[in-house]
């Protein structure tokens, strides 16, 4: 906070106080103003903003104390200092008591003096800060699915606030659903590169070959089928920023090609021997545990370090339940809106339901049930019947073991990779053997 | 005629030997020749017997009552206690983008803190006082760039952090305002 940007109003009824004083705090490069009673001061707090007001106890009219009083009910963020005679130290405590945050004693020792400003200084600098940080947040161009007042939502709104002001690269974590591509988003458009766009990449979704041609874009002839030059979408996010949908499953060629392009920020396009030169941010995103594939040496590490300089982990929908009825109905308007459908509430029944499921698939599952609830109710508040779960509806218990959730976890996985063992060990961050043996363990089969 | 020249006044000095030491400094440092001055100054105006001290802007406004024309700035240095009634004592007051300055020698000795005098001391927080007061007149305010002469200090030992001269920026102000 500049000294030019603090406002000083002397109000003392004698002249040479205010004389002095305003001369004083001029030298020190403040913003001074003065003020001989109680109601001019008045007058000199509606024309323009003051941070700190220096108040003389005794003035004709209104005294000291009770235009501190009168302050502190107008805007409580005004720093008042009393100036006081030795002799009235007892009213000044009065004014410490009513919320002046000092005072100082005529004739002031200037040592006394200035540490006393330096020190309200400080105080209105941390307050200016606080409003400022909540303000950020608040301002934040944030998707609806970002939205919540449990603590741990808070904390992903803060670390999203504070990381968008800088040009750090950021590991987003967190089960499917719990929205790490909004996060991600949400990261950029408030960026200062918010007016280059952001481009997803998801790894996960490309044999190797295609993702090299994806990313790196090629020239006319590279390859057969490659008819013109195209861009690829290290290019396409210059100046703005690339995010990375599951990292943790490029393959090893990959991620020594994407670790010379962020430490060289170029590269050269398939087919081609020109260098592209690139300015992005990178973002990247993981359900997988990469610190234990990184043991495992199926990640590099050298690579790992450089994406995870600041790391967000996006909390599971069931970990903040409290958030549920705030996202249904949020969901609710959106979805109500876009379809035209007159459901404007959902009953204390349904609501109930929502807040007790265990929303394995997140957010994204609830945005889901709702959008379809909407569609089946028939009136204007969604009941319980209106709800229909992908999954069983499963309330969360509290007798789930670690063991009963590690089988089911492994039973998906395998399910999802068709019983191929080497990409479920790969996908579970453990090696082929261990896989068996829990197989074994847990009595589980592939379907016939 | 050009106002040319930075006139330092004597105020009830007891020791006139600094005087020649401060002159060549200021004349070195703002480009400009420092001479004496004499001027009758009706002290006991600003004699406050309470507080045994003299209300410093009482002697300022006298010393820049009817300027020679050729003044550029006026220093006066005394070796009175100098105060504003707000404050218990000061080490200086400037008219801001004026032409007066005054400092005290008062309290820049080491035998007023109970401390071994010190001469060569003593001189250098003189000069550092004497430049930062006439820095005030070119409406220099306090400065927070290490070590500048401008740096506020309200306290003896504040004055031993600064050097004698401005920083670049302050400089650069003084500079502009210089007679050609």
């Amino acid at each position: 906070m500049d000294k030019e940007n603090i406002g000083i109003l002397i109000v003392d009824d004698e002249f040479s106080v205010r004389d002095s004083l305003a001369k004083w705090f001029l030298s020190d490069g403040f913003r001074v103003g003065t003020a001989e009673s109680a109601d001019v001061a008045m007058t000199r707090l509606g024309e323009q903003p003051w941070d700190i007001v220096l108040l003389d106890i005794k003035m004709p009219g209104m005294d000291g104390i009770e235009f501190n009083r009168h302050i502190r009910s107008v805007d409580k963020d005004i720093i008042v200092i009393i100036i006081t005679a030795y002799s009235s130290v007892d009213t000044a405590v009065q004014a410490l008591k009513d919320g002046a945050f000092d005072y100082v004693s005529k004739p002031v020792d200037p040592d006394d003096l200035t540490h006393t400003i330096r020190n309200a200084v400080e105080k209105r600098r941390l307050a200016q800060e606080n409003i400022q940080l909540k303000q950020r947040i608040e301002d934040l161009t944030m998707p609806d699915e970002i939205v919540g007042t449990s603590p741990q939502i808070k904390r992903v709104l803060e670390m999203i606030a504070t990381v968008a002001q800088t040009d750090a690269t950021v590991m987003i974590r967190g089960e499917s659903g719990t929205g790490k591509e909004l996060a991600a988003r949400a990261i950029h458009g408030n960026s200062h590169r918010r007016y280059a766009p952001i481009i997803s990449v998801n790894c996960g979704a490309f044999t190797e070959t295609l993702l090299e041609s994806e990313l790196f874009g090629h020239e006319k002839g590279a390859f057969t089928g490659a008819c013109t030059r195209r861009k690829g979408k290290l290019e396409r996010a210059d100046k703005g920023t690339i995010f990375f949908g599951e990292i943790g499953n490029i393959s090893p060629k990959m991620q020594m090609d994407l670790l010379r392009v962020i430490e060289t920020k170029q590269f050269t396009r398939l087919g081609g021997d020109t260098p592209v030169h690139v300015d992005f941010r990178i973002i990247s995103a993981t359900h997988r545990n990469l610190e234990e594939a990184v043991a495992a040496g199926e990640f590099r590490e050298d690579l790992y370090f450089r994406l995870n300089v600041f790391t967000i982990d996006m909390p599971p929908l069931r970990e903040r339940p409290e958030d549920i009825p705030l996202l249904a109905n949020c969901f609710l308007q959106m979805y109500s809106r876009s379809m035209t459908r007159g459901v404007r509430e959902i009953a204390p029944d349904a609501m109930q339901m929502l807040v007790s499921y265990d929303w394995r698939r997140n957010v994204r599952e609830l945005r889901n049930v709702i959008e379809r609830a909407i569609v089946l109710s028939s009136g204007e508040k969604i009941i319980g019947r209106d709800l229909s779960f992908p999954f069983r509806y499963r309330a969360k218990q509290q007798g789930d073991t670690m063991e009963e959730i590690e089988k089911a976890h492994i039973g998906r996985i395998l399910e999802r990779t068709e019983w191929n063992i080497s990409q479920a060990a790969s996908v579970l961050g453990i090696d082929r053997t261990t896989l068996y043996t829990k197989i074994k363990k847990y009595g589980l089969s592939k379907p016939s | 005629m050009n106002p040319s020249k930075l006139y330092v006044i004597p105020i009830q000095l007891s020791d006139n030997s600094l005087l020649d030491p401060l002159l060549a400094y200021l004349t070195h440092d703002f480009g400009v020749p420092a001479e004496i001055l004499r001027r009758e100054l009706d002290l006991a105006k600003a004699y406050n017997v309470e507080r045994d001290q003299y209300y410093s802007s009482m002697i300022l406004a006298q010393l820049i009552e009817n300027p020679p024309e050729s003044a550029f700035r006026i220093l006066g240095v005394t070796g009175l206690d100098i105060y504003i009634p707000v404050l218990t004592y000061l080490f200086g007051e400037a008219q801001f983008k004026g032409i007066g300055a005054l400092v005290s020698t008062f309290r820049l000795r080491n035998e007023f803190y109970g401390r071994p005098s010190d001469a060569q001391l003593f001189e250098e927080r003189l000069f550092k006082e004497a430049v930062h007061e006439l820095g005030h007149t070119f409406g220099l305010p306090h400065c927070h760039y290490p070590g500048c002469v401008m740096n506020s200090s309200t306290d003896i030992d504040d004055v031993a952090e600064k050097m004698v001269s401005f920083c670049r920026a302050c400089a650069q102000i003084v500079r502009q305002d210089r007679p050609l």
